[in-house]
């Protein structure tokens, strides 16, 4: 069996199904593809060959004893990062956490391991999900497949980066300000921001508690609801996990029918700073659902343009407070403890010597904005704008049944190009952040290449708190429509990767 | 809204714990200044009598029954532990001579 890599989750399955391959065949092919590829892309910071063929294989046993087994068993993931997974080395991107290896599993693994999917590894993130390139890993940057001197978006940016490159079907992301769409966008393949409080955060390294998300990635829409299937509903041991059926996104990625589909684009989501390349594919996806039966209309969101600035202090304030656990005291990095320095220095020694740059300045930004005398003036003003901008949301899904716009304002960036400039950086999540701060559904879907750079776009789409279907019937219909366009996929356009062996 | 001094900065170092070099200082100063000054621009939206949303969905005091339920070991609790002894974490000195 030759190309596995090159199968959608939904193919693998059914080639395991009818007996004409089997997981660790998979599986195999995958680490095969790593070995060969991942230097050049390095989506990985830990591949787990050993655990990986063990799960196959006993997904394999248990086909054959005649079980009844999941859509997704035996398809291999590659999982970020910042999820706690039991004896495997989990870093959330950072020094300070080098090497440590969680006693227990996330919720999202346990049912991913429930539901025999293969964890191929860890991949590679921004250092505590804090960036939007993947330039802030301690462990080095991740390339774009499709151009590998340009950034694979963050902070998710190993695990986009790994399905783009074929070294993983299926992938796990977070998104907090918009680390799973904007990498999405960015590499050409599929990202979803499940309603926050619809997947777990229980093992999750958290960023910023109110707003991180767990979601799924992949190359196609489908493959994407199947995976949100597994890790979406109630976990009692998420205080803000939301006790109510998973949303039907996997009837609405296969039915994919936007007629009579309400639709609003978002004025406030173009012009001035979106290049034209991005732009121009955006809007002919927009008339393709139009002529498709979705009726479309401007929606005006007039507090959007507060989203930024108010995450820029919400974020930093709960990091701050989030990180403060690492204190070298119970688990992580220790330096400087050589009997004289109390354990103040230590803590100080140790957090500068494990933190890197960002992780330092938005723990600084968020203690400044915590801090007496500016908590009204900062951390109070960005809590009200949020208020401002759910209001948009509801005034908006009055009149819509999902808004829509570009994922992000330009393409993949050069790496590099951004790092000495922190508010370009965070410019680069305009369009993912209004929904983190409201908590509603969001995802990004590939739509087309730009002109300029012939580098991939993709198509963002909103929708209301545990209406997380709707995104799939749009994401299936473009996505259906498009492949019609283009003779095939999207990913079907990406390079080669040059092979090593 | 002020701006954020070198001193300051050193200060809001003191209290999240991080010991920076003069380098980080020189450098983080002045990024610093430059993003608080651009996300004060949040006080523009918000000046009216609005009500602040903390949490993107109502929160509610979550209960579980008083039962036992398996939780972690004491080896699995302490395996990162940087230093543990009889089953408790080892900690650098809490009080130095002058306290």
């Amino acid at each position: 069996m030759t190309d596995l890599t090159r199968k959608t989750a939904v193919e693998l399955s059914e080639l395991m199904a009818s007996g004409q391959t089997s997981s660790v065949e998979i599986t195999q092919a995958h680490l095969d593809r790593i070995a060969a590829v991942d230097g050049a892309v390095h989506a990985f910071l830990h591949v787990d060959t050993e655990g990986a063929l063990a799960q196959a294989a006993a997904v394999d046993a248990k086909r054959a004893a005649g079980d009844d087994l999941g859509p997704l068993a035996g398809v291999p993931l590659a999982l970020k990062d910042v999820l706690a997974q039991e004896g495997v080395p989990t870093t959330a991107g950072s020094k300070i956490l080098e090497g440590w290896k969680p006693p227990y599993d996330a919720t999202v693994v346990s049912r991913l391991r429930a539901a025999g999917i293969v964890i191929l590894g860890k991949t590679n993130m921004d250092e505590f999900a804090m960036g939007s390139s993947t330039e802030n890993s301690a462990y080095g940057v991740t390339h774009n497949p499709w151009d590998l001197s340009r950034i694979p978006g963050g902070s998710g940016g190993g695990s986009s980066a790994a399905l783009a490159s074929y070294e993983a079907p299926l992938a796990i992301g977070t998104d907090t300000g918009g680390s799973i769409r904007q990498p999405g966008s960015v590499t050409g393949t599929v990202g979803i921001k499940p309603t926050y409080g619809g997947t777990s955060r229980y093992g999750l390294i958290a960023l910023a508690s109110s707003l991180d998300t767990p979601g799924p990635c992949a190359r196609t829409t489908l493959d994407a609801a199947l995976l949100h299937e597994v890790i979406a509903g109630y976990d009692p041991r998420d205080s803000t996990s939301i006790n109510e059926p998973v949303p039907p996104v996997v009837e609405a990625a296969r039915r994919g029918d936007v007629q009579g589909m309400r639709i609003g684009v978002v004025k406030e989501l173009g012009g001035e700073g979106y290049q034209p390349g991005v732009e121009a594919r955006f809007h002919e996806a927009v008339e393709l659902l139009t002529k498709l039966g979705a009726e479309v209309v401007e929606v005006s969101c007039p507090n959007f343009e507060y989203a930024l600035p108010a995450y820029y202090l919400i974020l930093p304030s709960e990091a701050s407070s989030n990180l403060a656990k690492f204190d070298a005291m119970r688990f992580g990095l220790r330096v400087g403890d050589d009997g004289v320095n109390d354990a103040e220095k230590v803590m100080g020694l140790t957090r500068a010597a494990g933190f890197g740059a960002e992780v330092k300045r938005r723990i600084m930004l968020g203690t400044h904005a915590l801090s007496s005398g500016y908590y009204d003036a900062y951390y109070g003003q960005a809590q009200k704008v949020r208020t401002l901008i759910v209001q948009d949301f509801e005034r908006a899904f009055q009149q819509v049944d999902v808004l829509v716009s570009p994922s992000t304002p330009t393409t993949a960036f050069p790496i590099g190009e951004r790092v000495n400039d922190p508010i370009a950086m965070y410019k680069n999540d305009l369009c993912t952040i209004p929904t983190n701060l409201a908590g509603n559904a969001a995802a990004s879907f590939p739509c087309g290449l730009a002109d300029e750079d012939g580098l991939p776009v993709g198509f963002h789409v909103m929708a209301p708190v545990l209406r997380d279907e709707r995104l799939y019937t749009v994401g299936a219909a473009l996505e259906s429509a498009l492949a019609e366009q283009w003779g095939g996929t999207l990913m079907s356009k990406a390079p080669e990767l040059e092979v090593s062996r | 809204m002020s701006s954020i001094t070198r001193d300051e900065v050193a200060h809001l170092a003191r209290l999240a714990r991080i010991e920076l070099t003069d380098d980080e200082l020189d450098h983080l100063a002045p990024q610093l200044d430059l993003i608080i000054g651009w996300v004060a621009h949040v006080s523009d939206a918000a000046a009216g009598d609005i009500r602040p949303t903390s949490h993107a969905l109502p929160l509610t005091n979550v209960m579980r029954a008083d039962v036992n339920v398996p939780c972690l070991t004491p080896e699995q609790a302490l395996s990162g532990a940087p230093a543990a002894e009889d089953q408790r974490f080892r900690v650098p000195r809490i009080l130095t001579e002058e306290a």
